[in-house]
């Protein structure tokens, strides 16, 4: 018999991946590239999404033939991408309109303080469960009408489409100008701004607030379904599934349930927690965001603390201060002291987001004494990560008013012992890793599988998840409420340093 | 008598770049290393960026030039830092334990015995603990056994302690632990079946980095019959699965030939 495998796609901020995965969810092959990052001013970063398509192009065949296989033994494609990042295109000729302008990206920061003081500002979080903030996608769509002559006119005719990038690669394999299906799933609407929480549609009041015409915005499809087959690339192939990175792992994860969260470590750190099929609105700063939707089964929500910076942290302790050479040495040289000797690091680079969402906080590095090494630092980077982590699950409690049982890991930094055993400590709570480090792929694939009955359902794909690693807490609980304390007291330290104007 | 071959010129010529940035206190450019020893430039290029891969020159991002870099002073230390090896490994080693069912261990050495670097339970969530951190005996262990047989100084630094007795079939005689590393060296791998623990047996394979020193080792282990046919021998399928996640991590690490 001949084995069929399911692909996906992972369209990341620094690169696409391509995998194949075989029935057992293990890994069968794996192709990757990396795209260019653009930094045209501070605070800006964008992506050529034409590049990024030309990438998939290349690495798709390219992960078939490693495997010694071809486009009908593929069952079916998922597709999971970095979310928010706005890419618009010219329906006619398939070329983006400019960059694709990236989440990361804070040229809007003056257009949501502007939209921020409108009277009927409140309504945004009620309808579509995000604060205003610069992370989303809909002020970017303004930011380039009100800088491109033109565009908002082309807009309005259907001639220029909007998309994230899942949007945008499906509308490719499926034809392009010829005859592309231009959809998005639930999970990156919900990343927009203009999608209605509850009825999971485009919302004509945020529509008009943000002043997006809907003629320009995909189709909003479940997270599992057969959008379509793909015409290029792998001709033939099933396209059976989207998801925001961050949601795709948590199906990789397997958090079906209620009360499931993960979270994952990478340049930044997302924590997602079912909260079932009622949307759970926050009062604790954190996001509420579809999790997945299944075919024509209901949504599931998912409540969400988004921390912008964690293993970036990491990189700047190499790269800006070259105290390391390499990011797994941080664990190294914060072994060689036994505690952070009082110093605490809070890395506000761009403000920050989930619980406090404040853009005008900045970094700060506090408790400094002569005391201090290079080793207290670099426990004090890591430190941040289990405190950051902390702050969001005490957000995520209150919230849902469940306690959290048991954090599920998965990323970059799950490599780090050291912030695996302080994270279990800090949360009180056991840290879990499982054997399938690319959680986001898996996800993707899962979701792809399932739509077309590869896999049969979700207690399947329950049964291939397996425990790795674990780390069970141990710090005595005074100690970990005077640290917490001293966290918490940092933090507070940070806020109001930017002043308007001093930019 | 036996042909032997005459100096290597490039590595003669390394060393020469090595003397001289030792000497001056600032950094040297290309043009003035290979001025300084009538080198061409693009021969000099070419050894200052070997130089580089392998760690000895650092170079400059904003000026270009070179001087001589952390790894040469800590020659005789850490070639890879453990927590790197555990980062650059833990996909292939997390496939490891998917494929063979068993749980895998990463060791390095440590004062005549084996580090436990990283741990990846057995894939079928009983209550295991991780145990990295751990030292396990070298003679008495399939990682053990990979490390003595690629590592000279190991190897002497068992010379004087005792090998102690775990199980009947614990190998105690330093020359019967001889002739199992050369037997070692010879397959690429190694096994160890009820020596350190009745009941159970472990397989490994040698981590190897640039130039194929050999920087940790990687197997699995678990209850005797799982890992060996009814004749005690390792299963030949699990041997492949070991060998190939060593090779593919040792690969990442820039192990050509391997
Ligand atoms: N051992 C480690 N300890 C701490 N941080 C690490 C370690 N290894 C990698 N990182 C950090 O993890 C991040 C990379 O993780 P990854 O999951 O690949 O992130 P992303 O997908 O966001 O690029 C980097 O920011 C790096 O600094």
């Amino acid at each position: 018999m001949v084995e069929r495998y399911v692909m996906s796609v992972d369209q990341g901020t620094t690169s696409t991946r391509c995998i194949l995965f075989d029935h057992g969810g293990r890994l069968v092959s794996v192709t990757q590239r990396e795209h260019k990052q653009h930094f045209p001013k501070p605070g800006w970063v964008e992506h050529d999404a034409m590049e990024i398509w030309r990438n998939l192009e290349r690495i798709a065949p390219e992960a078939l033939s490693h495997a010694g296989a071809t486009p009908d033994q593929v069952a079916a494609l998922g597709i999971a991408n970095q979310r928010e990042t706005t890419v618009l295109w010219d329906r006619h000729s398939g070329r983006p309109v400019g960059r694709a302008v990236v989440w990361q990206d804070t040229r809007t920061d003056s257009l949501v303080d502007e939209l921020a003081a409108r009277p009927n500002a409140d309504m945004v979080r009620e309808r579509c469960g995000l604060p205003l903030a610069t992370y989303f996608s809909a002020t970017r769509v303004r930011w380039l009408f009100d800088h491109t002559p033109g565009l908002r006119e082309r807009a309005e005719s259907g001639d220029v489409l909007f998309g994230t990038m899942e949007s945008w690669l499906i509308w490719n394999l499926t034809g392009g100008p010829d005859g592309g299906v231009h959809i998005t799933d639930v999970t990156n609407a919900s990343r927009t701004l203009l999608m209605n929480l509850t009825t999971l549609a485009w919302d004509d009041d945020l529509l008009a607030f943000f002043d997006v015409p809907r003629a320009m915005l995909p189709d909003i499809r479940p997270s599992t379904e057969t959008y379509g087959r793909a015409s290029r690339v792998l001709p033939g192939v099933r396209i059976a599934a989207a998801l925001g990175d961050q949601q795709a792992a948590l199906f990789g994860q397997t958090c079906f349930a209620p009360g499931e969260a993960k979270c994952t470590y990478g340049t930044g750190s997302f924590l997602l927690l079912n909260t079932g099929t009622e949307p759970v609105r926050s009062t604790h700063g954190l996001l509420t965001t579809v999790g997945y939707q299944i075919d024509k089964e209901p949504a599931v929500y998912a409540l969400e603390g988004s921390i912008a910076i964690t293993g970036a942290l990491v990189q700047w302790f190499r790269d800006g201060l070259g105290l390391i050479a390499s990011a797994p040495e941080i664990e190294t040289l914060a072994r060689t002291v036994e505690d952070n000797g009082g110093c605490y690091i809070v890395p506000a680079f761009s403000g920050l987001f989930a619980p406090y969402w404040r853009s005008e906080a900045r970094g700060i590095i506090v408790g400094l004494t002569s005391y201090i090494t290079k080793g207290h630092l670099a426990r004090a980077v890591l430190e941040a990560t289990g405190w950051q982590t902390r702050e969001v699950v005490d957000a995520m409690n209150a919230d849902s008013g469940l306690a959290l049982k048991a954090l599920k890991v998965d990323g970059g930094m799950t490599a780090d012992n050291l912030l695996m055993q302080f994270i279990a400590d800090v949360l009180d709570v056991p840290v879990i890793r499982p054997m399938a480090a690319e959680t986001v792929s898996l996800g993707a694939a899962y979701a792809a599988g399932l739509a077309v009955g590869y896999w049969a359902d979700l207690e399947g794909l329950r049964r291939n998840w397996h425990r790795a690693a674990q780390w069970l807490p141990s710090m005595d609980p005074g100690r970990r409420e005077t640290e917490y304390d001293c966290w918490r007291r940092a933090v507070e330290r940070t806020f109001d340093w930017m002043k308007p104007g001093n930019t | 008598m036996a042909y032997v071959p005459g100096p290597v010129q490039s590595i003669e010529r390394a060393a020469a770049i090595l003397r001289l940035l030792a000497r001056g206190s600032g950094r040297l450019g290309v043009s003035e290393i290979a001025g300084s020893l009538g080198l061409a430039r693009g021969t000099a290029h070419g050894l200052l960026r070997t130089l580089q891969g392998v760690g000895f020159v650092e170079q400059d991002e904003e000026t270009g030039k070179y001087q001589l870099g952390a790894a040469l002073l800590h020659l005789g230390t850490s070639y890879l830092d453990v927590n790197e090896l555990r980062s650059r490994a833990i996909n292939w080693a997390d496939a490891l334990a998917a494929r063979s069912g068993e749980a895998v261990r990463i060791g390095t050495t440590l004062d005549g015995k084996v580090l436990v670097v990283h741990h990846v339970f057995r894939p079928d969530d009983t209550l295991q603990a991780l145990d990295v951190g751990a030292l396990l005996p070298a003679h008495a262990t399939a990682l053990g056994k990979v490390l003595l047989a690629y590592d000279a100084n190991a190897m002497a630094a068992l010379q004087d302690t005792p090998l102690e007795l775990f199980c009947r079939r614990t190998i105690t005689q330093p020359r019967e632990l001889g002739r199992a590393l050369v037997e070692v060296r010879e397959m690429g791998w190694a096994a160890e079946v009820e020596e350190f623990t009745v009941g159970e047996a472990g397989l490994a394979a040698p981590i190897r980095g640039q130039g194929g020193l050999v920087v940790g080792a990687m197997g699995i282990s678990g209850a005797v019959e799982r890992l060996c046919d009814p004749r005690g021998r390792p299963k030949p399928t699990l041997v492949t699965y070991v060998r190939d996640a060593a090779r593919a991590v040792s690969r990442d690490l820039g192990a050509s030939r391997w």
